[in-house]
């Protein structure tokens, strides 16, 4: 089953994504939990605000990032295990 | 660690001590209902007086400065304290992400509104049974369990996540279909089960409460049908199982480890490494008198058990100490009086003996509900003189 870009992912109620200072990381933050982010996943979620559709998504990572291969790809990677965790919503 | 090429000789490993990612704030050990497992301490009505707004707004300031990410307001119950509002304005203020974590007794939707606009991020509601007899009956009060209903759903309505933390034992376990039924009726994101921890007044009523193996295997065998249930509908609920360490023979790795995640701070500002050390023969520090800086890095208290050093056999031999980190020193002190000696949960403990003991008694127990100490006042002075 392909992948439908056009969706766009929103953070599940709950769910807050920071810049932790002391962690010098991303973290998502959620009911008495928090997952630490790496870089790849935190330059993915900064870019999560509701309106981006993951293809916009997909578009802003690779002006940011021109040299990186296969962005589409893990981009598409991320959202289906951020959602099958019930971290976002894609509608 | 990069090899630096030096001819220095290795030094001993010493594992480095974590952030405090988590701040639990005991407002106040004031509480409406009389929970008979309730991990607070026996001689909670005998404690000193509560830290003031200034002093919380300090504490929270220094923890987050630290690093902490995660606080829960909790007690006795938070929101018998009156600038509750103010203590979670000022956290989300800070950064953190704010958990309230109450029984919804003196909860009314106005406050649910009024914490919204303050920043509150989550409410978790404890629930003491599904059944209205046996919530009003444990909870010590007749009202509770219509209340609780009440604002669970109003706390979905305004836009919070939720939380349902039912504790079970043997008087409720049974029931556990109905409990799960309950909170997907009520629409709860996370659904905590978890099975009483033997700690404070629970511990004091361990033959009323510790459910048989029996009852155990049947309620965790019913919690995995609805989870296969939820996985097949991509619900998003989820629930977590807490089992009870007294059926486990390794411990639990208590806390995540002593020190090492967990920054503890009780009504009147002692600072404790987790929310039952407070027993312990060890002098903690209080906030009053140290910067959480010191408290968390220097003080003797949270360095007690920190690392490997000071464990005797059969942990310091153990090949899981890194895992399990011992078990819970609490628990050994209660059952031991030797805070440093192997969890007796473990099935390699000489003292393991005391839990095959109690699970022993778990079957032919017969004290009923209210033949159990509940938690109050008098109960707690009682205990004290005594």
């Amino acid at each position: 089953m392909s992948f439908d870009r056009k969706q766009i992912p929103a953070w599940r109620r709950g769910y807050r994504f920071q810049f932790e200072p002391a962690q010098n990381g991303h973290v998502l933050l959620y009911p008495e939990g928090m997952i630490k982010l790496n870089e790849s996943a935190a330059a993915i979620g900064g870019l999560i605000d509701g309106q981006r559709s993951v293809a916009a998504i997909i578009a802003a990572l690779e002006t940011q990032f021109p040299d990186a291969p296969e962005l589409g790809e893990d981009v598409e990677q991320f959202m289906e295990v951020a959602r099958a965790e019930h971290w976002l919503e894609l509608a | 660690m990069l090899n630096t090429g030096s001819n220095l000789p290795e030094l001993p490993t010493k594992p480095a001590i974590g952030l405090p990612l988590w701040l639990l704030a005991e407002l106040t050990y004031r509480c409406p209902l009389q929970c008979p497992y309730c991990s607070n301490p026996l001689d909670f009505a005998q404690q000193g007086q509560e830290l003031s707004t200034e002093q919380w707004f300090k504490v929270m300031a220094e923890a987050r400065q630290m690093g902490a990410a995660q606080i829960g307001f909790s007690g006795g119950e938070p929101l018998v304290r009156q600038d509750l509002a103010q203590l979670i304005r000022e956290a989300r203020r800070l950064g953190y992400y704010t958990n309230l974590i109450t029984s919804g007794i003196g909860l009314t939707e106005q406050k649910i509104i009024d914490f919204k606009e303050a920043g509150l991020d989550h409410i978790q509601i404890s629930f003491q049974a599904s059944d209205e007899h046996v919530n009003n009956m444990l909870a010590g009060s007749k009202k509770a369990f219509a209340h609780k209903l009440e604002m669970a759903r109003a706390v979905k309505k305004h836009g919070y996540p939720m939380v349902l933390n039912f504790v079970t034992h043997r008087h409720n376990i049974d029931r556990i279909d109905r409990i799960i039924e309950l909170c997907l009726a009520l629409e709860a994101d996370f659904v905590e089960l978890a099975t009483c921890q033997f700690y404070g007044w629970a511990y004091l009523n361990r033959v009323g409460l510790l459910p048989t193996k029996a009852q155990l295997v049947r309620a965790e065998r019913i919690t995995n049908e609805y989870r296969a249930r939820l996985a097949a509908e991509n619900h998003p609920c989820k629930l977590i199982f807490v089992t009870p360490d007294y059926y486990e023979e390794r411990p639990k790795a208590c806390m995540n480890g002593w020190g090492k995640l967990f920054f503890t701070v009780t009504p009147d500002g002692t600072a404790l490494p987790c929310h039952g050390a407070r027993q312990m023969p060890i002098e903690f520090p209080n906030v009053r008198e140290h910067s959480l800086q010191h408290i968390w890095y220097d003080s003797f208290g949270f360095n007690r058990f920190r690392g490997y050093d000071w464990m005797p056999e059969p942990c310091r031999s153990c090949d899981e100490k890194e895992k399990d980190f011992g078990g819970c020193r609490c628990q050994a002190f209660m059952l031991t009086g030797d805070a440093a000696k192997a969890d007796p949960v473990c099935g390699k403990s000489l003292d393991h003996g005391l839990i095959i003991q109690a699970r022993e008694e778990a079957e032919y127990a017969s004290q009923k509900i209210d033949e159990m100490a509940f938690r109050n006042d008098r109960n707690s002075r009682l205990i004290a003189k005594s």
